[in-house]
């Protein structure tokens, strides 16, 4: 029963906060999506922290995402037992760099007065579900090795069945709980996505590359 | 041909006192709010000086405007290219930060009431307005160096003073001959804004109706960019709400025919505002002019209102009546383009700006002489030495060369060869102390005569206020509050604080989640 609650009810929740709630917060309150940024008011323990946090996440995020996307082709590339170790060795760089820059972010918000005072709870439970989020993903890299290949056939298999509205539990059952814990810790992050300022992810301005320069509106065509 | 409205400005600085009275204006109605404590859509700065925020003429530091690329011979924003854009967002190498501006701070006044009595004064202690927390030495204001104060760190560090040699940059310090003047600096509206280009997610634009260039905040993400992108460092960002901000030239005053409030406001009625009809195509063009050709290219960028083919270009293009109408009457047109007394500043940055200065002539003659106020060279010759005493203005040709003309000296004499022909010839008028033929010379060498000579008079120290202002209310179907929702007595929808809403939207508008 528990098993069903967290790994089938739980995670249609979270998708289903994200999605709407993300659609009703656009809607309705679009001048609240942005980054936020403090670098106005901080420059330098930014840099340490938001390059390599960013640089790092990114890139472990999209990792998951290939491969839960593509798992045939994931898997032909890693079947090379190099390719695997590379990508093992990769991985663990940039979620060290990740969780360094986190906790510099942490840190710059502790101590520098002019960030506490534009710290809001959300700030503080976002940075909190992260950093237990980017530990626990360091710690079952570190701890069950071959990530890059096991998740093939436990997590994908799992999140597929939910997208194809057959959930099947099997596959993450009897898996040790700290990989638990980072699944579920997961989608709470997707659950928090549109009451915090995750919601600059989905504002990423691709379309810059191909827009020109110059933007002119008028009020009516005339 | 694409024939565009702008409108565009005219800043007289020989008739700017300092006052500050401008800036007062717009920060009352528009940056006293949480977040915008330290922005200054309007300042007057001290010039030489270093300005606000600190050093922002130095675009080796801010990385403002744009660069012709000698290779591809294409514009670039000197910033970063698009890639570099979306390589650096989640850390701006050049943003300037608060201590280049400044810690907003106000007073613990209620102190003053409420320390207990003992042997001392009680003092207002400096309160932070971003941490509120008491803040022991203040180091720097918005105008730290009004009126040279504190020179030698500030007005030394002037970046138009790099290149000057020691000889001038002795010229300018000499004590008794110490010579400043003000510049007032709002957005430039620009042609070719760099503001507008950095920003990764669009959210600022040109307005088409007038050229006016604005922040769309439903649209910005905090991605900071804009604010490295303009050179004159005219954006800023609301650290409270996490949205980029800027002078919107007071545009609900503009569509009912008012001008700004700085406008409305100034002491010294240094300021114009009109109309121009732009030709879009030349834009680009004129943008990559080289640099001693960059004024010139930028009056070529505006249009004669009275060209039978420039009207009907205008017209095909959507252009009211009204509008041309009033480029026809504009000041502006009059002191750019017509009379080619008012220069861009900084035109090397190339985002055009539409904002014109008349530079100052200053003190041009006298200097203390043993202890006398004495007239350069004057004395027995009449006022001829006005002419040749250019070459010893106080202020060196070259600094205001490198402020109003990319370097471009032979502009900045031509100019001042016209204002002071007006003044030669207004003497010769109203004083009647100088030879027929000396005014011939100072018209002659200013490429004048006397009916010019008497308009630019006319519009520089007599102008009323419709003269200084030609800003034909807008269209009704083009003003932007028609697009809001209308304001209903019954529900009262409307903002009953200042500051309760921004323009857009009828939500307040406060720190995202
Ligand atoms: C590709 C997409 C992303 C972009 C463009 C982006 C951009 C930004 C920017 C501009 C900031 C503000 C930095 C500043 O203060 O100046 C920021 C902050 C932040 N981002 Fe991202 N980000 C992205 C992805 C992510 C992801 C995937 C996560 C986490 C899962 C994340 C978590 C955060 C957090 C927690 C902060 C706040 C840092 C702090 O000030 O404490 N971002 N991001
Ligand atoms: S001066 Fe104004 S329009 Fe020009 S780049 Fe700066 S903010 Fe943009
Ligand atoms: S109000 Fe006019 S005269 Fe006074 S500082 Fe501003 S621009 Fe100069």
């Amino acid at each position: 029963m528990a098993e069903v609650v967290l790994f089938v009810a739980f995670p249609y929740l979270a998708l289903a906060l994200a999605v709407f709630g993300g659609i009703y917060r656009y809607r309705h309150s679009r001048f609240t999506y942005s980054s936020l940024s403090s670098q106005l008011l901080e420059n330098r323990r930014l840099f340490w922290g938001s390059v390599p946090w960013h640089y790092g996440i990114v890139i472990v995020l999209l990792a998951h995402l290939v491969a839960f996307l593509v798992p045939g082709v994931w898997a032909r590339v890693i079947a090379d037992p190099t390719a695997l170790y590379t990508f093992e060795v990769i991985g663990f760089a940039l979620a060290l760099a990740a969780l360094t820059g986190l906790c510099v972010l942490i840190w710059r918000r502790l101590t520098q007065p002019r960030i506490a005072a534009v710290s809001t709870v959300m700030d503080w439970a976002l940075l909190l579900v992260l950093l237990v989020q980017v530990v626990l993903g360091f710690w079952v890299s570190l701890v069950y090795r071959w990530g890059a290949d096991w998740y093939l056939h436990t997590a994908v298999p799992w999140l597929l069945s939910l997208v194809v509205l057959d959930p099947q539990t099997q596959y993450v059952s009897s898996l040790p709980w700290v990989v638990k814990l980072h699944m579920l810790n997961g989608f709470l992050v997707i659950a928090l996505f549109p009451f915090s300022r995750l919601a600059h992810l989905v504002a990423f301005p691709f379309w810059y590359l191909w827009r020109p320069y110059q933007v002119v509106i008028r009020n009516r065509g005339n | 041909m694409k024939i565009q409205s702008q409108i565009a400005m005219v800043f007289h600085l020989d008739k700017c006192i300092g006052c500050h009275t401008c800036t007062v204006a717009c920060k009352n109605i528009w940056t006293d709010r949480k977040g915008a404590e330290y922005m200054y859509w309007n300042n007057v700065e001290t010039k030489p000086g270093t300005g606000y925020p600190t050093r922002w003429e130095d675009q080796d530091k801010y990385r403002g405007g744009w660069v012709l690329d000698k290779k591809t011979k294409k514009l670039r924003l000197r910033l970063q290219g698009k890639w570099g854009t979306l390589g650096n967002i989640f850390y701006n190498p050049y943003l300037p930060t608060l201590d280049d501006y400044f810690e907003p701070w106000t007073y613990d006044y209620q102190n003053l009431f409420d320390a207990p009595e003992g042997d001392d004064q009680p003092t207002a202690r400096a309160v932070s307005m971003v941490t509120g927390k008491y803040m022991d030495t203040i180091e720097a204001g918005p105008n730290w160096d009004d009126d040279l104060s504190g020179s030698q760190v500030y007005a030394n560090n002037d970046p138009n003073l790099d290149n000057a040699s020691e000889e001038e940059r002795r010229q300018m310090q000499e004590i008794d001959r110490v010579v400043f003047f003000y510049l007032p600096r709002i957005c430039n509206h620009c042609l070719n804004p760099g503001c507008v280009a950095a920003c990764p997610a669009g959210a600022i634009y040109k307005r088409g109706e007038d050229g006016i260039v604005l922040v769309n905040q439903d649209k910005c993400r905090a991605w900071r960019m804009c604010i490295s992108g303009c050179p004159y460092k005219k954006t800023y960002f609301n650290w409270s709400t996490g949205k980029a901000e800027k002078c919107i030239l007071c545009y609900p005053r503009l569509e009912s025919g008012q001008p700004p409030a700085c406008f409305h406001s100034c002491v010294g009625r240094i300021r114009y505002i009109g109309l121009l009809l732009c030709d879009a195509d030349r834009i680009e063009q004129a943008a990559k002019a080289p640099d001693d050709a960059l004024v010139q290219a930028q009056r070529d960028v505006i249009a004669d209102p009275f060209d039978p083919k420039v009207i009907a270009a205008a017209k095909a293009n959507g252009i009211p009546d009204q509008k041309i109408d009033a480029a026809q009457k504009s000041p502006v047109y009059k002191f750019v383009k017509q009379w080619k007394l008012a220069l861009p500043l900084h035109p090397e940055f190339r985002t055009l700006p539409m904002l014109f200065y008349v530079p100052p002539m200053g003190p041009v003659l006298a200097k203390m002489d043993k202890g006398m106020y004495n007239m350069v060279d004057a004395g027995g010759e009449g006022l001829a030495p006005m002419l040749s005493a250019l070459e010893k203005s106080r202020i060196p040709l070259r600094y205001m060369a490198s402020l109003f003309s990319a370097g471009n000296e032979e502009i900045i004499r031509e100019v001042y060869r016209k204002l002071v022909a007006v003044r030669i010839h207004m003497r010769a008028k109203r004083v009647k102390d100088v030879p027929a033929a000396e005014v011939e010379r100072a018209l002659a060498q200013a490429h004048t005569d006397a009916r010019e000579v008497e308009a630019i008079f006319r519009l520089t120290s007599l102008p009323t206020y419709e003269e200084r202002f030609v800003v034909p209310a807008m269209e009704r179907e083009t003003a932007v509050d028609s697009l809001f929702p209308a304001l209903d007595p019954v529900s009262r929808n409307y903002p009953t604080r200042k500051g309760a809403v921004g323009f857009g939207y009828r939500e307040e508008p406060h720190r995202g989640l």
